[in-house]
């Protein structure tokens, strides 16, 4: 898992229609950057990388990964990963089976692929229980496990729609630690939603602010941890 | 705009939309077939058809609406104070086994129930001395309107009293609590907290149940008799199996379509619901008190209403083990009819889980992939494309396709693919209640996730959709057998001595009056049928 390091990710004056709420998006994001993304509910925060990610579709703009037009494909096809509050796993399946799909959609694996499976599952402090169901494992532990099928997909994307935000502070910090991790190692550009200051902080080397379907503010985030500084991202 | 374009393209690329689109085509071809059959020959012989409105359709139609009122009448008037009986005694011996016992008689093919009537009220059956005695003379039989009512209120008398207990169950605990501090008696709680809960379904109920008497077949079929008292869906079998009269049929099939679809109008606009007869469920606890005189008539109405009910099963029984079960079970015909009505009831009960999980998935994927706050027409379709044959009974399609088959060539030939499309179709309603909620569960759970790793196809229903939805699978697909392999209506059209059921080797004994053999092959198929519902409703209570 050397990682091929993050895409750049461009939103070229993309609007969305959302109900009533008419959204515009004209940013972008440096391949390797961590970006927090901020905002009070129902401002566009999660819509924002839905676009990214191919739920949504936009309204005569575009959207480019990497330098490539990705608007018209589908999630499962763009290089992205995408980590959900909840629901990130099959609650009928085994942990080794979820992160499995990560590597093959009809779950037939390679050697190779078991292998990247059991790496990925060491890696995010699973080992031993690549057999237990979703309903088996606490909070912190079924959003490791969704973690682990981002490390075998590898895609140089990932966005993270408020992953830990029902987890307390102490396993936030834990979790927050991890996705540190994994970007230190795979160098992927990463898109966070979070609520949480502290979070921002801590792993975001920027801070954009979303209210009402638009970016308000982009600034650094105020300390950004040491470790950030080192993986070599692009800072604008 | 280019918005709705995309939109569109990536709705097309979902398997499940195809799938849908296929599933409805199928049930278009199937009920439109029968309409393009029936307006077809209308239209080739109009003057028949315009002539086949006389005086006897007059009489026929007149008697289905009379029939059905009554059936009404007698089965919800009663259920009002079974209701009520059941709802005041909370507690004695047997009450949840007598409401189990309640939800027998629907899962009973009607051709079982017809026999047992005639087991018990017939002109040889159990009670026949007892009740020669109060005719004072020879009891006659209970063939006519007298057999057809005893039959619709067994079936009926018991769906609307669990319906009524369903709607006394409505009443809040407060108000029992209240009602007793205020010390109501009987009379002011029923006027004041059962009544209004009771009134409120009423409607519906009385709706739900003269639907399914406006278009029972095989009661009247069975226990009718004679041409004085004969319905519309026994009409419509007799003008095209016995007088090979196409254009009465069509005359007597458009006036069916009207009557149900009438009712079916009347329903939904009182708010029923058509399928509550499938649900199956046992009341709750709550405060009530009964005095000694009015717990002795409450416990005095059950009574009446078990021995009304269980009685026509227990003559089932009686009879069947009368009967010579070791011989019928080595017979040729009766091996052949069991494996023929399996035969034809697996691939029935295959299409119809199959259609119905399609529609069910193909509007989910639209609603899914919607962002207008009003469903799209295609998703309205598959949405209610299941409920298309509640308003076309299984009669009228049939006939609309033995019209067609009579032109083309060998009516019976067809009989095994009839019997299958048509026993599908009539399960879907079911089948489609029961994995709808599951699959939206599911869905709202998976959808992204799906998305987001690009599981689709094959791949998803073998390792998402159908992992999680095997159970609500299973209750759809042992109900939808038990209905075809109990049912009468098709195979009474399109059966021949080449093509026989279990339920038409049944008619026909009885027919030529072996009475023994049709009682044991009655027992037989009550059992399978009422063994496979007892699968489907274990399966459906699992489901989470």
């Amino acid at each position: 898992m050397s990682g091929r390091g993050g895409l750049e990710i461009v939103l070229d004056h993309v609007t969305f229609r959302y109900a009533e709420m008419e959204m515009g998006f004209d940013l972008s994001f440096a391949a390797g950057s961590v970006t927090a993304i901020m905002g009070p509910s129902g401002a566009g925060k999660s819509t924002l990388l839905n676009l990214v990610a191919g739920f949504e579709t936009p309204v005569d703009s575009r959207i480019l990964i990497g330098g490539e037009d990705v608007t018209g494909l589908p999630p499962a096809v763009r290089p992205v990963s995408m980590v959900f509050q909840e629901n990130n796993l099959f609650s009928h399946l085994d942990v080794a089976a979820n992160v499995g799909l990560g590597r093959s959609p009809a779950l037939k694996l390679s050697w190779e692929d078991r292998a990247a499976v059991a790496d990925a599952l060491a890696r995010t402090g699973l080992l031993g229980k690549e057999k237990r169901l979703p309903s088996e494992l606490s909070g912190g532990e079924r959003q490791r496990v969704a973690l682990a099928r981002v490390l075998v997909r590898n895609r140089p994307v990932l966005l993270l729609d408020e992953p830990f935000a029902s987890l307390d502070a102490a396993l936030r910090r834990e979790m927050t630690g991890l996705v540190g991790e994994l970007h230190f190692r795979t160098g992927m550009t990463i898109l966070m939603v979070t609520h949480d200051v502290e979070d921002a902080r801590r792993i975001a080397d920027r801070v954009v602010r979303v209210e009402a379907g638009h970016v308000v503010g982009l600034g650094a985030a105020e300390e950004p941890a040491p470790g950030r500084r080192l993986s070599g991202q692009k800072r604008e | 705009m280019a918005f709705r374009d995309e939109q569109i393209g990536v709705r097309a690329a979902d398997g499940r939309i195809a799938a849908g689109i296929v599933a409805l085509a199928a049930v278009a071809l199937v009920t439109g077939g029968a309409f393009v059959g029936l307006v077809f020959q209308a239209s080739s012989d109009w003057s028949g058809a315009f002539a086949a409105f006389d005086g006897y359709l007059l009489r026929v139609a007149r008697f289905t609406l009379f029939q059905a009122v009554l059936s009404t009448v007698l089965s919800v008037g009663p259920a009002i104070v079974v209701a009520r009986a059941f709802s005041r005694q909370r507690t004695f011996p047997g009450r949840v086994l007598m409401l189990r016992l309640f939800a027998v008689p629907l899962a009973l093919p009607a051709i079982v129930v017809a026999l047992g009537v005639l087991a018990l009220y017939g002109k040889a059956g159990i009670f026949s001395g007892a009740l020669s005695m109060l005719a004072g003379g020879d009891w006659p039989g209970i063939y006519g309107l007298s057999g057809i009512l005893v039959a619709h209120v067994f079936f009926n008398l018991p769906l609307a009293t669990r319906l009524f207990l369903q709607a006394l169950d409505t009443v809040p605990d407060d108000q029992w609590r209240l009602a007793a501090q205020l010390g109501m008696g009987a009379r002011p709680a029923f006027r004041f907290l059962e009544w209004p809960a009771m009134r409120a379904s009423l409607p519906g109920i009385a709706g739900l149940v003269f639907m399914l008497c406006v278009t029972s077949f095989t009661i009247v079929l069975l226990l009718g008799g004679g041409p004085r008292a004969t319905t519309l869906e026994v009409a419509i079998y007799q003008a095209l199996r016995f007088d090979f009269d196409p254009a009465r049929a069509v005359a007597l099939t458009a006036v069916q379509i009207v009557l149900t679809l009438v009712t079916f109008t009347a329903i939904t606009r009182f708010g029923g619901d058509y399928m509550a007869s499938m649900n199956l469920s046992v009341a709750r606890r709550r405060y009530a008190t009964a005095g000694e005189g009015e717990r002795l008539f409450n416990l005095l109405v059950i009574a009446a209403a078990f021995l009304f009910v269980t009685g026509p099963m227990v003559a089932i029984v009686v009879a069947g083990l009368g009967a010579d079960l070791g011989r019928l079970a080595v017979e040729q015909a009766v091996r052949h009819a069991a494996l023929t009505s399996l035969a034809l009831a697996v691939p029935a009960a295959f299409l119809s889980v199959g259609l119905s999980l399609a529609l069910v998935a193909c509007r989910r994927a639209l609603e899914y992939g919607r962002r207008e706050r009003r469903p799209s027409w295609p998703e309205w379709a598959s949405g209610s494309g299941a409920s298309l044959v509640l308003v076309l009974p299984p009669t009228v399609i049939g006939a609309g396709w033995f019209v067609i088959l009579l032109r083309l060539g060998d009516v019976y030939a067809a009989a095994p693919m009839m019997v299958i499309a048509v026993n599908a179709l009539m399960a879907m309603p079911f089948a489609v209640r029961v994995v709808r909620p599951a699959y939206d569960a599911a869905s709202a759970r998976n959808e992204r996730l799906c998305a987001a790793l690009g599981i689709a196809g094959w791949s998803r229903l073998r390792l998402i959709d159908g992992p999680v939805l095997g159970r609500p699978l299973g209750t759809a697909f042992a109900f939808a057998m038990a209905l075809s392999l109990g049912d009468l209506g098709v195979i009474a059209l399109f059966g021949s001595d080449s093509v026989q059921t279990l339920p038409y080797l049944l008619m026909q004994r009885m027919g030529s009056y072996r009475t023994e053999d049709a009682a044991g092959i009655a027992l037989l198929l009550g059992a399978l049928c009422l063994g496979l519902m007892a699968i489907s409703d274990r399966l459906g209570k699992g489901t989470a």
